[in-house]
């Protein structure tokens, strides 16, 4: 290499390193992806939040949908409990995890701020949490007719998220497409 | 004078007391062995929510919960490679601090030794060139340089 040339090798270094430092900026580190996008809904076996039944993993199927991880102990659930409202007044089938929280309570909350839930399996211990790899409310998931995972959105469900990220891939599995 | 080795001890019994308040809540364990395991482990699993801290000292609620969750399969008879596979499962690679060696995290694994090589090379090439221009500056002197060269220091000589 030309001796002049090699007086450059630090500004491309330089302008590598920043490249990458930038996107870095725009990256979430708290953003994991799930273990278990397109992999089944696990097995479960739990009552169901105010009524007298128990709740298993063919009570979700038919149909794409979301399961919303909430609790009432959870802000950020109170922030996005308006809009999921307003998704399933649109008719969107939202199905909900009650997670490590007291049936009272929950109850209360539904009551209180209404219930956008065609039915809460009440995850009293978390086991159910457990199986799905849930690290903290609230946590919205995709499911597809079938009840395979396609999709886990952690954090609050509002318009920009819905609209950007969720109905595109829903409506692609209302469709009858096969993967988002 | 006593007084100061007194708080010095005092001091070195503090730094003695740290790890001890890392952990948060105790477990029995039927098998001293089982314990060491539990250390270990928890200290190599991740916090999926606090994520730069293990699952030993975290207080998150979900740190709690894998510690539970920990304690009850080493009680159960389940292997190291047996836990970690189920947390794998449920959390992905993530929530190991080791992660397995695959296609995602050979750059991971593999950074490391190729910038430790990478330095030596430019280490060895940087020695290597500066000797060459040792050697070419050493040059031999000619005889009439040599002479020259003579009549010099012996001018200063005279000179001091």
């Amino acid at each position: 290499m030309a001796p002049r040339l090699k007086l450059f090798i630090p500004l491309i270094l330089f302008a590598a390193m920043a490249v990458f430092l930038f996107r870095g900026l725009s990256l979430n580190p708290q953003e994991l992806p799930s273990a278990l996008i397109d992999r089944p809904l696990p097995q479960f076996e739990l009552p169901a939040l105010g009524q007298e039944r128990v709740l298993a993993r063919e009570d979700l199927l038919g149909e794409p949908a979301l399961l919303n991880v909430w609790a009432t102990w959870c802000v950020a659930c109170r922030v996005e409990h308006p809009y999921l409202q307003q998704l399933a007044d649109s008719g969107v089938p939202i199905y909900g995890v009650n997670y490590k929280d007291e049936d009272g309570a929950a109850g209360r909350w539904l009551a209180e701020l209404g219930n956008p839930y065609r039915f809460n399996i009440a995850d009293r211990d978390g086991t159910l949490g457990l199986d799905l790899g849930v690290y903290g409310a609230p946590e919205t998931y995709l499911l597809d007719a079938d009840g395979v995972i396609r999709y886990r959105h952690v954090g609050v469900v509002d318009e920009r998220v819905w609209e950007t990220i969720l109905q595109p891939r829903y409506l692609q599995l209302a469709a009858g497409g096969d993967t988002p | 004078m006593t007084r100061r080795l007194l708080c010095l001890l005092g001091l070195a019994l503090l730094a003695l007391s740290l790890p001890v308040a890392a952990v948060i809540e105790t477990y029995e364990f039927s098998d001293p062995a089982l314990e060491e395991r539990y250390q270990l482990l928890s200290a190599e699993l991740r916090c999926p929510k606090c994520q730069n801290q293990n699952i030993a000292d975290s207080n998150a609620p979900i740190s709690k919960d894998l510690r539970k969750l920990l304690h009850q399969q080493l009680e159960a008879g389940a292997s190291d490679e047996e836990i970690l596979d189920y947390m794998v499962a449920r959390y992905g690679e993530f929530v190991r601090y080791r992660p397995r060696f695959d296609g995602a995290t050979a750059v991971l694994w593999l950074a490391p030794a190729l910038l430790v090589l990478a330095g030596v090379a430019i280490a060895l090439l940087t020695l290597r060139g500066r000797r060459r221009q040792q050697t070419e500056d050493a040059v031999e002197l000619s005889a009439a340089e040599r002479q020259r060269l003579q009549q010099l220091l012996d001018k200063t000589e005279h000179d001091s």
